[in-house]
This record gives C-alpha cells, structure tokens and sequence, in this order.
C-alpha cells in the first residue's frame, strides 16, 4: 500500500462537547440513526427516543421507517401511521416511570408523503391531479433513484420546520447504500435540473428535434418504444411545473442535515460487514462536514467471555469434567450426565468466547475515531414493551 | 412438485438486511460447483462483497472463473445494456452511447421496469443460452426482490411496443417454470427477519411468477442440552453447588455458567421464532438449517463450512 496523494486526507472533525448519548440527545434537536440492515436501528432510536422523553422532557418525535408490529406494540400504540400520535401515559405508567416529557411516534409512508408533497408544490389543482393520476407517478414515486430516502429527509424536514417538536429521534430507511440518504436531496435537485429531462420533455414541447437529441431518441425509441417515452415526457413535463418548489425545498433538506443541531448516530452491531459499511458512513459523514454524535454497537456479548481466569476455567471443565462431577453431590444426577452437561457448559463458553474475541477486535477498529461509543449487550428476550425500551435505552444512556 | 434446489437452473437468494444473504449464496454457488455442476454466482449490488467471500479481488460483469467450475460476477446495468444492444442490435453501439451514458443511469431509473430488467435480463440470457448449469443470483433484499422479479410483467403492461417489452416473453418463460427458477429466502430466527420472510412468501405468489424453492434458516444456535440436562444445568446456578464448583477450578465458574444461561435463553427466544416460520410456511416448503458459526471470520472458510451444511440438508 502507498502513502501517495489520493489517500483522502482527514478532516479534524470538531471536538465534540459531548460525552454521552445523554448529553447528545439534550444538546440536539435532530438525531438520525443510520447503519446498515439489521443491527437494530429502530429498536435504538426508539429506546433513545423513549429515554430522552422520561428524562430531559419536552415533546420527543420519534420517526421510523417499517417498525415492527412488536415495536408499535412497545410503545402502547396499536399501529403507526404518517401522523403523529402520542405514545399513551399509561403506557410509561405500567413501566413504573413518570416521563418529563411526552413520546410521539411517527411512520414514513411513502406514497402519502410523496402525495402531500405534489399537493403543496403543484402550481394549480388541475396539474395537482393530473400528476397523481398520471400511471406511471406511482411506479416513479415508488422506485425512483432513493425515492424513498428523499421522502425520510424530506419528512423530517418538515416536522422540524413545523416546531412542534424538541427532539426529532430517526431512523433512517434501509438501503443499500447507507449514504444514500444524504445524496437524495442533492440528487433530486440535480435530476430536476437535468439534461435529460429537458430531453424527455422536447418533443412534447415541439416536434422538432435538435441534432444532439437525435441519437439518444433513435437508441432510446428502439429499446423502449416512443409511446412509454411520450407518456413519461409528459409525466416530467407535469412534474416540471414544480421544479422550483422542489429544488428549493431539497436545498433545505440539505441545510437541515448539515445544521449544528442535527446530529448522527451510527448503529452496528460487531460483524464485519455492518462494521466496514459503519466505518465507510463514518468516513463518509466527515467528507461532508455532518456531526456524527456517536457510535451504537449493538447486540455485543458481554465482556466477561473475554475473562482470562474463566477460559482455563472453562477448559478445564471440558477436560476434567468426570473428575468435577464426582465431586458435586448426587442429588445433581447420574454423574456421566452432570459430566456432560459440565463439559457442554465449558465448550458452550469457549464457542462464544471465539466471537467475543473476533468482536473485541472489531470494537478496536471502530472506537478510534468518534468520541461516544455506547455498548448495548445482547439482549436474550425480545423487547415487547416500554420498560424493555427503556431497559435498553439505560445501557447507551450514560 | 418439489424440484431439488441444485437441480434448478436459475436461483435468486433473497433476505433481510444482516441475515447472511450473500454468505448463502455464495455458499449454494460453491456446493453447487462441488457437485459437478458448471455454476456462476452473481451479485445484483455492484457495491456488494461477494468477492470477500471467495476471497478473490473485486468482482465485475464480466465473469470470472474464482474456483474449479463456478464463475463470479456483479451487475453493473450499464454493462448489462450495452452487452445486451449489442447481441441483438448486432451492432457495436458502445461507441455512440458513450455521450449518453451519463444520462444513462436517470432512464433506466425514470422508465419503470427498465432497471430491474436489465438486472435479471442478464442472468435469464446467461439460463436461456445455457452457458451454465446453475446460476445463483445474490439479489436484492426483501423490500425490493418482488419489484424485480415482476419487471417483465409491468414492462409489459406499461410499455406496447419496442425491444424491451419484445424481450419479456420468454424471461417470463423461464422465470415462471418451477423446473427452472426458484427463490431462496434467507431468514435469521429472530422476529422481523421471520416477519419479512412470512410476507415475502405471500407477495411472491400474488405478485410474481416465481416459484419458492426454499427458506433458509441460517444462524441457527445449537441446542446445548439434551433431555433432562437442563434440570441439572439449574442445579448448578444454586450457590452451594456454584462455591463447590468455583473451588475445584480454583477460580468463579459464574462466567461460565451465565455464558451458558445467555446461550440457552438465546436458543429459546430464536426457538420461538423458528417454530413460527415452520408453522407459517407454505406445507412442502424445504426448510434448510445451517448453524450459527463460532469462528474467527467469515471469509471462504465460512463459505466452505456453510457450503458443506447446506449439502447435508440437501442430502448430498
């Protein structure tokens, strides 16, 4: 490996004034989670969410993209929606808590968000529903470049910008590419001001073509048909009536993610793959100037498997088991069965001791850079209310 | 009719984000490959690490052989155009599409359809020109699989003329025969990975062709204790017996005893989940185990070891 010019050269992130996800979630008004699938983004921003409400007060949102129905069922609520609503006193009650504050709840539905969004930039209802019944706006809405991940931005801008809210705790959609969603702003504003569009909208402007155009429209008829490409011009030729509206409405979005306020958290649990995309969102925030708050490694087994005096313990249960078993009283068992059992505890200990180890070296790796790291142990029951939220939002707290 | 799995021609392993979705697929290329069978294992996610698990150097469309008999690849839809306009154009297009590729990217993504079937185009020419016994597609998550593999339907509804929707037939063909496609969806046994498994079976019958060829559970831990023994396992959490045990080591046997009490809870809340995905899968569905690894990595050791798992499920 060389140490030539294109090694991207660091950043010096600012010190951060904070020391724990405490102080973050009481210095923030935005805090988003990202991290790659599975290692248990919702379930954090929930319990963080749930914890900044009993604690620091004030009104906390939090806003989730596809929470479990174990989740909703968590928080007290039979289901979720694109409103608002309020997770139930009662439901701080029965976990023996009384919250300074109050826990709203919020899901993203993106095909409602996108209609909301139409609404608001449409220039008159005649083109406003035109869009929504044009065919192909629902399979655009739906699968356009990270259509998704603009719509979670955009969401959270707007509930920001309506000031109901101290704390705004998210979760971010699940992608590919968990950069994605800091692009998609960018890049609506970008497609909006396209080359292409402009293309696609011509020959529903004038049939005249300019010779550029020619060979993109020769190529693209014979792969695609000219009639699809007609009935998509006039969908962007709709949609360009609120060019403005939105390109203005993206750049926001992006003032909003870079603004001091807002904040990021980075959720992995200790496997390599959601370790390097951490490390890659990690270098990645520090490219674009955005806080990363902290790092949440979830579902960690406990540091006691990394106890030097147990290994030899555990070994040598394994290997003297009969021995140790003839020395515990009869009323255990038949010996060869307390042998056994003896010798599946020790190998049962020297198994996980192998991933604690493989995870301890993980933890290395990722704890170098950013200045909170909070640890959530593996959790042996799924959470299935409040006070198991809660629970959990203890372990990262301080 | 139950066709088994290496006996398929074209296979899409789906699952949830962190469940070892590439891991299996990789893994099933490679037993597959073992088995005689002249196999190419691609990702759909350029951005992907298959690679890691052959541990060979980054992957690209064009295939490459990455052991005896099995080839790897990643999608890349650009590629996949040109390659494709070049087979039937019979013309070297890519010089003239070179100004346009940049804008490339935004129509494959405003026209519907486009996209995902450049995507599975590719590997249902590579089934069609039988070029491989088995190919193995590393596809996209839950969320996003349907989509794909629906493409050629919505091509056909949405576009009435032109190359593409002429292309949809026979993909639909071989898409749609059991004795040819199948997906496999990867499920951890914990609650949401079960849930989308669940949903997914659902949303492949209403809204693909597709046929479900197996679930895969993977991680699955061990049972520490056979019948009986875990009264004995108790015993030994009550303090007399705990000192007594403690002293003969000469150090506290506690670790070791809440390590193995966080192993078998941990067993018994995935149990649970296990159980419901066996009750809720469709009947008939081959449901294949493959044990949780305690090991240092998970490079091509791990896809070795999964490998030969999914051999002994499939009776190999």
């Amino acid at each position: 490996m060389s140490w030539g010019s294109d090694m991207p050269t660091k950043r010096t992130r600012p010190a951060a004034s904070t020391g724990s996800i405490e102080q973050l979630l009481a210095a923030k008004e935005i805090v988003i989670h990202c991290g790659s699938g599975g290692v248990g983004k919702t379930t954090t921003a929930a319990a963080a969410a749930a914890m900044a409400a009993v604690h620091h007060g004030g009104k906390v949102l939090v806003l989730t993209v596809d929470p479990a129905k174990r989740l909703a069922n968590a928080l007290g609520l039979e289901t979720f929606g694109n409103r608002e609503i309020q997770v139930p006193p009662a439901a701080f009650a029965e976990a023996g808590v009384e919250p300074r504050g109050e826990l709203w709840a919020a899901m993203l539905d993106t095909k409602q968000s996108w209609d909301d969004l139409v609404r608001r930039h449409a220039p008159d209802a005649a083109t406003c529903a035109a869009i929504l019944a044009n065919p192909l706006y629902k399979n655009i809405t739906g699968r356009f470049v990270q259509s998704h991940d603009y719509i979670a931005m955009e969401r959270l801008y707007e509930i920001h910008a309506s000031g109901s809210y101290d704390l705004i705790v998210v979760d971010t959609p699940p992608t590919r590419n968990a950069i994605d969603f800091l692009e998609a702003p960018e890049r609506m504003a970008d497609f909006f001001s396209s080359r292409l569009l402009r293309w696609l909208t011509v020959p529903a402007r004038s049939r005249v073509l300019s010779m550029a155009s020619k060979p993109f429209y020769s190529v693209a008829d014979r792969i695609l048909g000219s009639k699809l490409l007609e009935d998509i011009a006039e969908f962007f030729l709709l949609f360009q009536t609120m060019y403005e509206g939105f390109v203005d409405r993206a750049q926001a979005v992006t003032r909003t993610l870079a603004d001091k306020r807002t904040t990021f958290v980075v959720v992995s649990t200790l496997e390599s793959a959601p370790v390097r995309e951490a490390e890659f969102f990690i270098d990645a925030l520090d490219e674009r100037g955005l806080h990363l708050g902290a790092v949440v490694l979830n579902k960690v087994l406990p540091s006691w498997f990394l106890d030097k005096g147990a290994t030899g313990a555990a070994k040598a249960l394994v290997n003297r088991s009969e021995v140790l078993a003839a020395e515990l009283p009869d009323s255990l068992g038949e010996p060869v069965q307390v042998a056994r059992v003896l010798r599946e505890v020790g190998e049962s200990f020297l198994n996980f001791q192998v991933v604690a180890k493989r995870e301890a070296e993980m933890r290395a790796e990722l704890s170098a850079a950013p200045e909170v790291v909070a640890t959530i142990e593996y959790f042996d029951h799924d959470i299935t209310d409040l006070s198991g939220l809660l629970a959990l939002g203890q372990q990262i707290w301080r | 009719m139950v066709v088994d799995l290496l006996d398929r021609k074209l296979v899409f392993v789906t699952g949830k984000g962190g469940v070892g979705k590439t891991t299996i697929a990789a893994s099933l290329a490679l037993l597959a490959a073992q088995h005689g069978r002249r196999t190419l294992v691609g990702e759909v996610d350029a951005k992907g690490n298959l690679a890691d698990f052959f541990e060979i150097g980054p992957t690209s469309f064009k295939e490459r052989e990455v052991s005896p008999g099995l080839w790897a690849m990643s999608m890349d839809t650009e590629e996949s155009l040109k390659e494709y306009l070049r087979l039937q154009l019979k013309i070297p297009l890519v010089a003239r599409l070179g100004p346009l590729a940049r804008t490339f990217d935004f129509v494959a993504n405003a026209a519907p359809g486009v996209k995902e079937i450049l995507t599975i185009g590719k590997f249902l020419w590579e089934v069609r020109e039988r070029r491989y016994d088995l190919v193995v597609v590393d596809a996209v998550a839950t969320g996003h699989i349907t989509g794909q593999l629906a493409a050629p339907q919505a091509i056909q509804e949405l576009v009435q003329v032109g190359l593409v929707r002429d292309q949809t037939g026979w993909m639909l063909d071989i898409l749609g025969d059991p004795a040819q496609t199948g997906v496999v969806i990867v499920a951890a046994p914990e609650e949401m990975p079960v849930n989308e498994t669940l949903e997914l079976v659902d949303r492949l019958a209403a809204e693909t062709v597709v046929d479900l060829a197996a679930v895969v559970a993977n991680r699955v831990l061990p049972e520490l204790f056979a019948r009986g023994e875990e009264a004995v396992f108790d015993q030994l959490d009550e303090p007399a017996i705990e000192a007594v045990l403690s002293d003969a080591l000469g150090t506290s046997v506690r670790p070791i005893l809440d390590g193995a009490q966080l192993a078998v809870t941990l067993r018994r809340t995935r149990g649970a989940h296990l159980a419901r995905l066996r009750a809720e899968l469709p009947e008939g569905t081959p449901l294949l185990y493959v044990p949780y690894l305690f090991q240092r990595s998970h490079g091509a050791r791990a896809t070795h070891q999964v490998a030969e798992h999914l051999g002994d499920e499939l009776g190999l």
